[in-house]
C-alpha cells in the first residue's frame, strides 16, 4: 500500500465530486416530494408510482429494451466472429482493414455515423422504426464486443483446441466444447457491454428512429427540453442503476476470467 | 578398446539394427519452412514400434516442428511422413492415431480430470460403460484415483503433469508425442518422473516420441536419441554412442561437458591416429575406418571424467599436458577443476574428479602445476571443419 498524502487524497475527492455530484443530485432529487426541482420538501417515492403510470414513458422503455436485447445478440454474435478472424486467422489479406473498419465507431463521432445512417435508410426507403434503429445500435455497438472478446481470445491458450483436436474432436467440435466454454464470460461482458449503449445511447435513435418509435432517452431528452420534473429524475435514476449493475457485473466477470486464464 | 567394448554393451531391444525391420513412422525427406526460414530441412527419419525415441536440440533446431508435422498441426512442405505405412498427407489431426501430450499440458480447465481423460473416448463414442472402465484403468496408471471429481486448478504440477499423460494414453494411440514432458516439473520430480516415465513406457509397449532440449532427459529415458541442428539430422544413435562416439563437433559439445583440441594428423598405422595439437604436443588415438588423409585438420575431443589429473609427471610419451589449477568447483558427487594451459590465455581444460571418498583434504588446490593425461581409448576424432 502506498502512504496515504493528504493532497493525493484531496485530488481524488475533487475528481470524484466533479464526476459524481450532478449524478448525485438527480438521484437525491428523484426522492423529492416536492414538484419543484430545485426545492427539497422531504422523502417520498411519489414520482416512481408516477413513473409507473405514465404510460409514453413506459412504451419508450419496452422499446428501448427490446432494441438493446436484439441489438445486443446480433452485435455479439458479430463481435465474435470478427474478434475469431482477427485473432486466430493470422495475417490474411485485409486483416488491417477489417481491423480499422471494425475499430472506426469507437473514435468516430456519433453524429457522423447517426446521419450515415440516415442517408442510408431515407435512400433505401426503408420504413423508420424499431429495425433501424436496432441496427444503428449493431453498428455502434459490434465494434465494442470485438475488442472485448479479441481481448480474451489473445490470451487463450490455443494449444487448448489443438489437444481437443488431437484428441479426436473436428475443428468445429473443439471449438463448441473447449474455446466457446472458456471465453463465454467475456462474450458475455461484451453482450452486456452491447445491451448498456443500446438502452442510454440518445444520438443514433434519434437519427434512426421514425414516427412512433421513440425509446427511453428520446422520451427523456424531450420530457427535460418541457421543462426538468422529478418524474424524469425517477426515470434516470433506474437507468443509471440497471446500467451501473451490468457494467459492474460484466467487469468483474472478464476480471474473474482474467484470473482464470493466469492461474 | 574404445569402440569394441561400446559394441559389447548389452542391448535387449536394438530394431534399428535388423535391416529387415519395418519402421513405424518413417519421415521422407521432409522439409518445413515457415517464410523463408526453413524449420526442417529435407529430414529423413525412421522410428520403430515400441521404441522410445527422443529429439534433442536448442530450441529453434526444428525438433517441435518435427513433432507437430507428425500429429498434424503442421503440414510438410516437401517429403512424406507414414506412420504405420500409411500416409499421412491430407489426415486432419483428429483422425491421426497419434496422440499428444502438451509442454503446457493444456488440461480443459472447465472439465474434471475425470472428463479431461474421458474427452478422447467420447470422441471416439465409444459406449459409457467401456469409457467409465477405461477412466478407472488410466486414473489407477497415473496413481490419481483420488482426484477424479477435481479440476485441473486444484492439483499440482506433477498431478497436472499425470492428468496429460493419462488423457494422451487413454486412446492408446500408435505413437504417443512428448513436448518437453517434464519441462514445467522442479528437479527432483523430474528425476523421479523420468523413471516413471521409461516403466510405463515398456510396461505398455507403446511407441513414445519425446521432444526435449535437456539432454539429461533424452540419455536416461530414450533408445535412441536424434540430435538437430538447424533442421537436420546431426546424428541418431543410442545415448551411449551420441555420447562416447559424437559424429561431429556440434553433437559433442551439446551433449555433456568436453574439450576440444585442434590438430592436424601426423600419422595413421592401422587403428592408431597421431595427432600433433600446438596446444598440447602428440595425441595418440585409438580410432577405425579414418577416411581421413595425414596432414588433415581435425579436432580431438576428451570428456572431463576421462583426465587423470597428477602432480607428478605421468610416464607416458603422449596424451599429456602440464598446466596451472586455474578454478576448482565443487559439485557433490564429482569436483571439475579447470586447468590453464600454457600460461596467461591458454586454454582451460575440464577435469572431472569423482569423489569417492568423504574426505576434507583437497588433493589438488588452486595454483597447483599439475599433470593432466588420458588414456589412448579416451580421445575421440572429429572431422576439421570450423
Amino acid at each position: 500500500m502506498k502512504r496515504f498524502r493528504f493532497p493525493h487524497f484531496l485530488a481524488l475527492i475533487l475528481g470524484l465530486a466533479f464526476l459524481y455530484i450532478p449524478i448525485l443530485v438527480l438521484i437525491v432529487y428523484s426522492f423529492n416530494a416536492s414538484r419543484l426541482v430545485t426545492v427539497w420538501g422531504g422523502f417520498s417515492l411519489r414520482w416512481y408510482a408516477a413513473l409507473f403510470n405514465n404510460q409514453p414513458l413506459m412504451d419508450a422503455a419496452w422499446l428501448s429494451l427490446r432494441i438493446a436485447l436484439v441489438s445486443a445478440s446480433v452485435a455479439t454474435l458479430l463481435g465474435t466472429l470478427a474478434a475469431l478472424a482477427l485473432a486466430r486467422f493470422g495475417r490474411f489479406t485485409g486483416r488491417t482493414w477489417l481491423a480499422g473498419m471494425i475499430a472506426a465507431p469507437l473514435v468516430m463521432p456519433e453524429v457522423i455515423i447517426g446521419l450515415a445512417l440516415l442517408l442510408l435508410f431515407v435512400g433505401l426507403e426503408a420504413g423508420r422504426g424499431f429495425w433501424t434503429i436496432a441496427i444503428a445500435h449493431v453498428t455502434l455497438s459490434t465494434c465494442f464486443a470485438t475488442v472485448v472478446i479479441q481481448s480474451r481470445l489473445v490470451t487463450f491458450d490455443r494449444s487448448l483446441e489443438e489437444a481437443a483436436e488431437d484428441l479426436g474432436a473436428p475443428p468445429w467440435r473443439a471449438f463448441l466444447a473447449i474455446t466457446l466454454p472458456i471465453i463465454a464470460p467475456a462474450i458475455a461482458a461484451a453482450w452486456m457491454l452491447a445491451f448498456t449503449l443500446s438502452l442510454d445511447d440518445l444520438v443514433l435513435a434519434s437519427f434512426a428512429s421514425g414516427p412512433g418509435a421513440t425509446t427511453l432517452p428520446m422520451r427523456l431528452y424531450s420530457a427535460v427540453r418541457l421543462g426538468v420534473t422529478p418524474e424524469v429524475n425517477a426515470a434516470s435514476t433506474i437507468l443509471i442503476a440497471l446500467v451501473a449493475l451490468i457494467v459492474v457485473s460484466a467487469s468483474l466477470m472478464v476480471k474473474k476470467n482474467l484470473l482464470d486464464t493466469r492461474r | 578398446m574404445a569402440k569394441k567394448s561400446l559394441g559389447n554393451i548389452r542391448r535387449s531391444f536394438a530394431p534399428w539394427t535388423d535391416p529387415a525391420a519395418k519402421p513405424l513412422v518413417t519421415f521422407e525427406r521432409v522439409t518445413k519452412r515457415f517464410g523463408a526460414v526453413s524449420a526442417v530441412e529435407d529430414l529423413s527419419l525412421a522410428i520403430h514400434a515400441g521404441e522410445f525415441f527422443a529429439l534433442l536440440g536448442p530450441s529453434g533446431c526444428g525438433k517441435t516442428t518435427l513433432m507437430r508435422m507428425l500429429a498434424g498441426f503442421e503440414t510438410p512442405d516437401s517429403g512424406r511422413i507414414l506412420l504405420d505405412g500409411v500416409d499421412l498427407a491430407g489426415i486432419p489431426p483428429h483422425r491421426r492415431p497419434t496422440n499428444m501430450m502438451f509442454q503446457s499440458y493444456a488440461l480443459f480447465p472447465h472439465m474434471s480430470v475425470e472428463a479431461n481423460i474421458a474427452f478422447g473416448l467420447r470422441q471416439e463414442g465409444m459406449a459409457k460403460a467401456d469409457i467409465a472402465a477405461r477412466v478407472a484403468e488410466m486414473l489407477a496408471l497415473a496413481r490419481l484415483e483420488g482426484f477424479a471429481k477435481r479440476r485441473p486448478d486444484q492439483l499440482s504440477g506433477g498431478q497436472r503433469q499425470r492428468v496429460a499423460l493419462a488423457r494422451a494414453l487413454a486412446k492408446r494411440p500408435k505413437v504417443l508425442l512428448l513436448d518437453e514432458p517434464l519441462g514445467a516439473l522442479d528437479r527432483k520430480l523430474r528425476e523421479e518422473t523420468q523413471y516413471e516415465l521409461m516403466d510405463l513406457q515398456s510396461e505398455l509397449g507403446m511407441t513414445f516420441l519425446m521432444v526435449t532440449h535437456d539432454q539429461d532427459e533424452a540419455m536416461v529415458m530414450a533408445d535412441r536419441i536424434a540430435v538437430m541442428e538447424r533442421g537436420r539430422i546431426a546424428q541418431v544413435a543410442p545415448p551411449e554412442e551420441i555420447y562416447e562416439k559424437p559424429a561431429s563437433r556440434y553433437v559433442a559439445e551439446f551433449v555433456g561437458d568436453i574439450n576440444i583440441f585442434e590438430g592436424a594428423i601426423a600419422a595413421i598405422a592401422g587403428d592408431i591416429i597421431t595427432v600433433e595439437s600446438p596446444v598440447c604436443g602428440t595425441i595418440l588415438l585409438d580410432e577405425e575406418d579414418v577416411s581421413l588423409p595425414a596432414g588433415a585438420r581435425v579436432f580431438v575431443a576428451v570428456r572431463p571424467e576421462k583426465i587423470v589429473i597428477s602432480h607428478d609427471e605421468p610416464a607416458l610419451s603422449a596424451n599429456k599436458v602440464s598446466g596451472e589449477v586455474w578454478d576448482i568447483g565443487y559439485l557433490g558427487d564429482y569436483t571439475m577443476v579447470q586447468v590453464k594451459i600454457g600460461g596467461e590465455g591458454g586454454p582451460l581444460i575440464k577435469v572431472a574428479l569423482a569423489n569417492h571418498a568423504r574426505r576434507a583434504e583437497r588433493p589438488i588446490a588452486w595454483e597447483d602445476q599439475v599433470w593432466l593425461s588420458w588414456e589412448i581409448e579416451a580421445g575421440i576424432l572429429l572431422g576439421g571443419e570450423a
